[in-house]
């Protein structure tokens, strides 16, 4: 089971209101590369996956929860005082004719999250390779966000998300190179 | 609710201190992971598992629960509910 913490990883503050850029923030709400996908794409491998990397799955399936949680707060906080022309402005119309300023689960052009995103093959190697490229394509998402904001408190919590894929994808790398070996010692048989 | 106490810089220094230790040990489970057999690490990991309770008792006593579900004693009426949530801080 799970747990509620009631904090988040890291600190989210914004500087202003600014529905724009909590559009394309959005893409690591509801995107295929998402937290969203990426919690949902490891707590879902792991039942399948050699017990050896089961308490990696699920930690950081965990923690990509806690990220979820932090994108968040930052679309809330940078859209939670902005008005219906404000949104329709940021190309957030339909958004709020949908939705007001609830949170969605979308990506940045406004396509709900959609299971197709993630995969779970039963085969170790390919689900964590599929885990991998999953970490790089969400640091690279962190990346072109940082790049289009000025907003520097935004930046230094996009800067920690940003760094957290970069460890995730280390620890995915050694957990194949961990069953490699594994493979390895039953062919001595 | 008493959203002042939450908007002082006391607060954002010690949930701060909170959020420092439980990374350190947030990266050293993911560490772990990986390298179970690594002794010096789990030392580490077993050092920041006491400091980490004592940075939270006393989080807790001053802001209060953390947790649900039991994890977090309560205040009268039911804290849980009456503090502010992370988004809204």
């Amino acid at each position: 089971m799970w747990v509620y913490e009631k904090k988040l990883q890291y600190p989210v503050r914004v500087s202003k209101c600014d529905p724009r850029m909590a559009k394309f923030l959005l893409e690591q709400y509801g995107g295929a590369d998402g937290e969203l996908a990426a919690a949902l794409r490891y707590m879902n491998q792991r039942y399948t996956i050699p017990d050896k990397v089961i308490g990696l799955l699920t930690d950081i399936a965990t923690e990509e929860f806690s990220h979820l949680e932090m994108i968040a707060t930052m679309v809330f906080k940078l859209t939670k005082d902005a008005t219906p022309q404000q949104m329709e402005e940021a190309g957030l119309g339909a958004n709020y004719a949908s939705h007001d300023n609830a949170l969605y689960y979308s990506n940045a052009g406004g396509i709900p999250w959609s299971a197709t995103y993630i995969q779970a093959k039963g085969d170790p190697i390919a689900d964590l390779y599929e885990d991998i490229a999953a970490e790089e394509k969400a640091r690279a998402t962190y990346q072109w966000l940082i790049n289009m904001t000025d907003d520097v408190d935004l930046q230094d919590s996009l800067k920690f998300l940003r760094e957290r894929e970069i460890v995730h994808s280390l620890r995915f790398r050694e957990a194949v190179e961990i069953l490699k070996g594994d493979q390895g010692a039953q062919k001595v048989f | 609710m008493n959203l002042e106490l939450f908007q002082t810089p006391e607060y954002h220094r010690d949930l701060r201190q909170l959020q420092e230790v439980d990374f350190v040990l947030l990266e050293l489970n993911l560490y772990l992971d990986t390298h179970p057999g690594d002794a010096q690490a789990i030392q580490q990991f077993n050092h920041y598992v006491v400091e980490r309770k004592k940075v939270a008792d006393a989080f807790q006593a001053r802001y209060g629960p953390l947790m649900n579900f039991g994890h977090s004693a309560s205040g009268t009426p039911f804290t849980w509910v009456e503090t502010p949530w992370p988004w809204q801080i």
